[in-house]
């Protein structure tokens, strides 16, 4: 079982390095010159030198990336080319504003999906299900801009029971973003909930068509009996991967929300180093989205194992 | 008049599709009282499994009880509440089901799956629950019952699971059992074995059963009476041996022909056309199309009614008495002609097969010789290597040692990228699964003529015209080529999959258990065929089969292996003939027959140890060694054992001598 | 021949069947196939020019004049959603289409080739998956800017490798078939297998990873231009005009509601389309997680 743990995570620093790989070549080998790109075309020629003496940007392909990633390993991710300030220093306030609303979004995201997944696929065809599946198939078909828009147009204008837009800075306590957390973490987890919902039920429906839940029932269970252990536990095994999948897709959405909502997280930052073009920062926050889609998957292969006798079993032998 | 434990009155269960009904089980009736067994029997497509799960009151999605009941202890199951029927299942009548790999809960473990039914069904909780569990454990003669408690099922092998799914239905304390197909898909030793509990269970505990099974042996071996159904409706029902021994229905008669038998050499007779489709209606009675004694008022008016033809038996035939006084035809033998001893086709020398490079070898030190125009059956249960070896001949599967030639020059150890052309047409495969062997998108007149083609073996213009020729060798109406392979039956697919191979002009076939997936009359069908086109093409066959009747009707060489080592090999007639190897023996014993020999019935009676197929051979010695009752200590497990020469062409590797062997 | 062309009718009376296997099916190929002919006649039926301003008041309300009003710049809103329309079916189907057909290459051979060739494959498909979709594509704008082959490009890149996980897995479940092993024992070339065997038995899957990452590549390429790295203005991107005119929001809702109706509209349709397909086709549409 260790044994297993330890491939996974081998794996998984395959997978980050691979990424750090790509990311770095994707912004140093791509065409077009960097430094340009940063001051814009019609720069003179001597700032652009300066500048790529600046970004290192003279020194051979492989060293710069040995020692951007050497760097990241000790938890130096360079100086923000915008703010001249390490871009860790930065990162670690937004990242535990972007922790918050990703928390309370994985919470409500989790349990909503849960609830309604399993009802639907209870319900196949009739009511509930026609309801659960009319509105997670809207919850997809949305972009998250346009849930996020629509929740602060009926909660924040037409009700106005929370704010519209952030105005705290990155800095602000958790008591003065504690109300600015409700929208975007609901309209993150709207999206997040409706495919897991729509996994969930296929997977509960088939569960209940399985053989070993018609058995259970021919042996004269009651029928919650029947759901509760025979089913749902291998019903929901499936889900913990899915589950992984989706909190690390929140990585991307919480740019789009963020904005929406002007919230001092890490999609803001984003976004504002995209204007910017403040490479090192946008570097930084790409191989941290690597490292922790790595990880979760690390953690739902683990968490999936555990559930699992027949894994469980499987990486024992 | 006492209540009977089971009755079925006039049950029809149907679906409805396109506005009309189609009837799966038509008029069904059915009596059985506490302690007597019955046996159902038909072919796939008769509603045998379907009429099993309304027994317990489950209907298919989709159908309906159209007329009809089911009464188990007088209480009707179609009209009882949920409560009730609840307290019924499990309880008065139990499932063991078909596949118990999967129908047992994957994330429970065994014991708590059997608590559960201990306490809802017997009021027993905490240590009584644990202790009764152990002891059905030991009633269904699992090792170690009171460990099996915390294994989940995934960790016991086949035989094991389907021992717990006995286990679990017995856990209610029913009085009546029903069986669906309970040991299909297992070995043929762990299937006797199972079935041996059966009989015991039944002897100890006056348990009622039913047994749904397409194994006409798996009845006989278990059942005191048999009903045989045929399109939805029961055609005969009466004592097991009587029923057999005289049928008074044609196809009764027919199937029982179609059975291949381990005592007698020779081809079953095949029995033409195929059912009706589940659902179909027909004017008469269903095997008119098909029956040898038809005559004008068959197939007029309503279905021949099921009646009496002496004091216990039935039969749905208006012909069945003077059926029954038809000549004791017992088996129609067409005796395969006797095969020239020739040249050395392929030869093996000392080859060894691994899986993974490092891993253990799957098949180890096997020399075989297949000589031309023959036909060698290699034999053996799953895991004995006997696929690996035709891989290995057809180029898929790269040896890891030894020698493979064909026609003494051509190496065949290479991989099929890496032989020519003309030498991969030689060789050509039939595959186990019909259902797979051919590509479901493409028209299967692109299946046979594609091997034209890719051969050159006809030109441009010639290809079509090549495919009907083919069609029609292999017994097909050449309009059939233009079908996908789901618009064919079973045994038309299997047909096509003949014609491909032989499309190709192969010298050598490798017949991977074609015929073992199909139904036995189709069987027989098939099993003509491929002698006949063998003869016709002068070619050689690979033949591959766990099942030792049809390798006995088929084969002229015999070879037997056990976990990848070859273990006696020989001509048909002196291996069934014996001396025996204790394998062989073992396989032999299992073989259930419709009609055993008279002396062969005690042989079921004695109790069978747990028989387990095992995964890997011993580090040393005999591979059989751990499960060979004439094992000897010191000798068996350190020295690989000899090879012991009969007469002219039957070889035994064991440690005992011939004399021994024969005594043994 | 007249049997031939019986197969021939039997296979477009099953796609038939398929396009109106269900209700819910049915709708989802209406609205798909509605937004491609509004699409491709907008020019007939726009009423303004989607780029400039024909002389309207800004922020009017739908009128007789302005079916769906007019923006903060007095355009109407209703011939820039039109026009918008084919900017996303044309970015869309490009993006879909070189999704697919790497997918579904890169997928077919490694499960085909296995060893070495798998294994470098799985693990680089592993490395883009893991950074999210929407940071790999901002970080290739910032770098080589938005300009549509680009994006193309980028959104190949970063998609692919889901599908030729999917993929990949439908083949590994075909590759081991008798039918499969057959052509191989008869010494067939790895593209006339692939071809020839495999890939008409993943065509259902092919079709449904197609149809469902056309939705995911119409919410990302708007979701892009709404932060403002897609399309540059005045072009009438549905993304960019939510974003336009958002903080319009409760004053003028039909300069943002247009949009999001038809960005609603086409991915419920292509979400739609995808479940119905599987239904149909018999995949597991979830199989492929959302990665």
């Amino acid at each position: 079982m260790i044994r297993y743990v330890l491939r996974r995570l081998a794996l998984a620093v395959l997978t980050v390095w691979l990424a750090s790989l790509g990311i770095f070549l994707a912004v140093h080998a791509l065409p077009g010159d960097v430094a340009t790109q940063i001051l814009g075309r019609d720069a003179t020629p001597q700032a652009v030198a300066a500048m790529r003496t600046e970004l290192g940007l003279n020194e051979p392909l492989w060293q710069r990336y040995g020692d951007w990633l050497s760097g990241a390993l000790h938890g130096d991710f360079g100086t923000s080319l915008v703010t001249h300030q390490p871009v860790a220093d930065e990162l670690t306030l937004r990242l535990r504003n972007t922790l918050l609303i990703a928390a309370l979004a994985i919470v409500l995201g989790i349990v909503l999906a849960l609830v309604c997944g399993v009802v639907a696929g209870l319900t196949r065809d009739r009511w509930p299900d026609m309801l659960i599946s009319t509105l997670s198939l809207a919850g997809m078909s949305m972009p998250e801009f346009v849930i996020a828009t629509l929740l602060a147009l009926a909660f924040a204008v037409a009700i106005p029971i929370f704010p519209a837009v952030v105005t705290a800075g990155p800095d602000a306590t958790v008591a003065e973003l504690l109300p600015a957390l409700w929208l975007p973490a609901c309209a993150l987890s709207v999206v997040m909930a409706a495919y897991i919902i729509r996994m969930l039920r296929t997977s509960v429906i088939d569960t209940m068509a399985s053989e070993f839940v018609a058995t259970a029932r021919l042996r004269g269970l009651a029928p919650a009996r029947v759901v509760l252990r025979h089913a749902l536990p291998s019903a929901l095994l499936p889900t913990v991967n899915v589950v992984a999948m989706n909190i690390a897709w929140l990585l991307g959405g919480v740019v789009v929300v963020e904005s929406v909502f002007n919230y001092p997280g890490l999609g803001v930052l984003t976004v504002d180093a995209v204007h910017n073009r403040d490479l090192p920062v946008l570097q930084a926050i790409a191989l941290l989205g690597a490292a922790t889609y790595a990880l979760l998957n690390l953690a739902a292969d683990v968490v999936a194992m555990l559930l699992n006798p027949r894994l469980r079993r499987r990486a024992v032998a | 008049m006492t209540t009977p434990l089971l009755a079925v009155d006039d049950l029809s269960i149907s679906f409805g599709a396109n506005g009309r009904t189609h009837h799966i089980v038509s008029n069904v009736s059915l009596r059985l009282g506490a302690g007597q067994t019955l046996g159902i029997v038909g072919e796939s497509g008769c509603g045998k499994s379907t009429l099993a799960g309304a027994l317990l009151g489950r209907l298919p999605g989709g159908t309906e009880v159209n007329d009809g009941r089911v009464s188990v202890a007088g209480h009707d199951l179609f009209r009882s509440s949920a409560r009730q029927l609840r307290a019924l299942r499990g309880g008065t009548v139990a499932l063991v089901p078909q596949n118990a790999g999967h129908a047992l809960t994957p994330t429970m473990r065994v014991g708590r799956q059997m608590r559960e039914v201990l306490t809802l069904h017997r009021d027993l909780s905490g240590t009584a629950a644990d202790e009764e569990a152990a002891r059905l454990f030991a009633q269904v003669r699992m090792p170690q019952p009171e460990m099996l408690l915390t294994r989940y099922p995934h960790e016991l092998s086949g035989g094991q699971q389907q021992r717990v799914g006995i286990a679990l239905a017995l856990a209610g304390a029913p009085r009546l059992l029903v069986l669906d197909e309970p040991t299909t898909g297992l070995d043929v030793v762990t299937q006797a074995g199972v079935l041996d509990l059966l009989a015991t269970l039944r002897a100890e505990l006056g348990l009622a059963m039913i047994l749904v099974s397409h194994d006409l042996g798996v009845i006989a071996s278990t059942c005191d009476r048999v009903a045989v159904m045929y399109a939805g409706r029961i055609v005969e029902t009466g004592p097991t041996t009587r029923l057999y021994d005289a049928p008074g229905h044609p196809y009764t008669r027919a199937l029982l022909a179609s059975v291949p038998s381990i005592a007698e050499p020779g081809l079953p007779a095949d029995l033409p056309g195929s059912p009706p489709k589940p659902g179909g209606t027909v004017t008469g009675c269903a095997f008119a199309e098909r029956c040898p004694v038809v005559q004008a008022q068959c197939r007029t008016g309503d279905a021949p009614p099921l009646r009496a033809i002496d004091d216990d038996t039935r039969a749905a035939c208006l012909r069945a008495e003077e059926v029954r006084d038809l000549p004791p035809e017992r088996r129609p033998v067409h005796l395969r002609p006797e095969y020239a001893e020739q040249s050395t086709l392929v030869s093996l020398r000392g080859v060894e097969i691994r899986y993974r490079s490092g891993g253990p070898p799957t098949v180890a030190d096997l020399d075989l010789d297949i000589r031309r125009g023959e036909t060698l059956a290699l034999v053996g249960e799953s895991g004995s290597g006997k696929s690996t070896v035709a891989w290995t001949i057809a180029g898929l599967r790269a040896p890891s040692a030894g020698t493979v030639t064909f026609a003494g020059t051509d190496d065949l150890t290479r991989l099929v990228g890496a032989r020519p052309a003309s030498l991969r047409r030689r060789i050509q495969t039939v595959f186990q699964n019909a259902d797979t062997a051919l590509n479901p998108r493409r028209l299967v007149r692109e299946a046979v003529g594609r091997p034209l083609r890719l051969f050159r073996l006809a030109g441009r213009n010639d290809v079509a015209a090549r495919t009907d020729a083919l069609f029609t060798d292999v017994g097909l109406d050449p309009s059939y080529q233009h079908r996908l392979p789901a618009q064919l039956s079973g045994g038309q697919r299997q047909r096509v999959g003949i014609a491909r191979a032989l499309a190709a002009e192969p010298d050598l076939v490798l017949a991977d258990e074609v015929v073992s997936a199909l139904d036995v009359s189709v069987q027989a069908a098939v099993l003509r065929l491929l002698d006949r086109v063998r003869t016709e093409h002068d070619s050689t066959y690979l033949f591959i089969s766990h099942d030792l009747a049809v390798v006995r009707s088929i084969a002229d060489r015999v070879a037997v292996l056990y976990l990848g080592r070859l273990c006696e090999i020989g001509d048909v007639a002196d291996v069934f003939a014996g001396p025996s190897h204790p394998y062989t023996r073992l396989l032999l014993g299992s073989v259930l027959d419709p009609r055993p020999p008279a002396s062969d019935m005690d042989g079921h009676a004695a109790s069978r140890p747990v028989e387990e197929p095992e995964s890997a051979p011993p580090a040393a010695g005999c591979p059989f060694q751990r499960r060979c009752p004439h094992a000897i200590e010191g000798l068996c497990d350190t020295a690989t054992p000899p090879w012991r020469q009969t007469d002219t062409t039957h070889r035994i590797r064991c440690h005992l001598d011939l004399e021994d062997l024969a005594r043994a | 021949m007249m049997t031939l062309s019986g197969a021939g009718r039997r296979r477009w009376g099953a796609v038939a069947g398929v396009l109106t296997g269900s209700r819910s099916t049915l709708i989802g190929f209406v609205l798909v196939g509605a937004h491609l002919v509004l699409a491709l006649a907008a020019p007939v039926l726009a009423p303004y020019s989607p780029i400039v301003n024909n002389g309207a008041l800004p922020i009017d309300a739908p009128s007789l004049a302005h079916w769906a009003g007019t923006d903060q710049l007095g355009r109407d809103v209703l011939s820039r959603t039109l026009y918008g329309g084919r900017l996303a079916l044309t970015d869309t189907a490009l993006a879909t289409i070189g999704v697919i057909i790497v997918g579904t290459a890169v997928g077919c051979l490694a499960a085909y080739w296995r060893g070495w060739f798998d294994e470098v494959v799985m693990r680089i498909v592993d490395a883009v998956l893991s950074v999210p979709t929407i940071l790999a594509l901002l970080v290739v704008v910032t770098v080589a800017g938005s300009g549509t082959w680009v994006l193309m490009l980028a959104v190949t890149t970063v998609y692919a490798p889901a599908v030729a996980r999917v993929v990949r897995a439908a083949a590994l479940e075909v590759i081991p078939l008798d039918y499969v092993t057959a052509a191989r024992a008869r010494g067939e070339r790895a593209f006339a297998v692939l071809s020839r065997e495999v890939l008409p038995n993943i065509l259902d899957v092919v079709l449904v990873e197609t149809a469902m990452r056309a939705s995911w590549v119409v919410l990302l390429i708007s979701s892009l231009s709404f932060l403002g790295f897609g399309a540059d203005p005045p072009s009438p991107d549905w993304g960019l005009m939510v974003a336009e005119n958002r903080s319009m929001l409760a004053v003028a809702p039909w300069a943002s509601l247009a949009p999001i109706i038809a960005l609603a509209t086409l991915v419920i349709g292509l979400n739609l389309a995808a479940d119905g397909l599987a239904k149909s086709l018999g995949v597991d549409r979830m199989r492929g997680g959302v990665a």
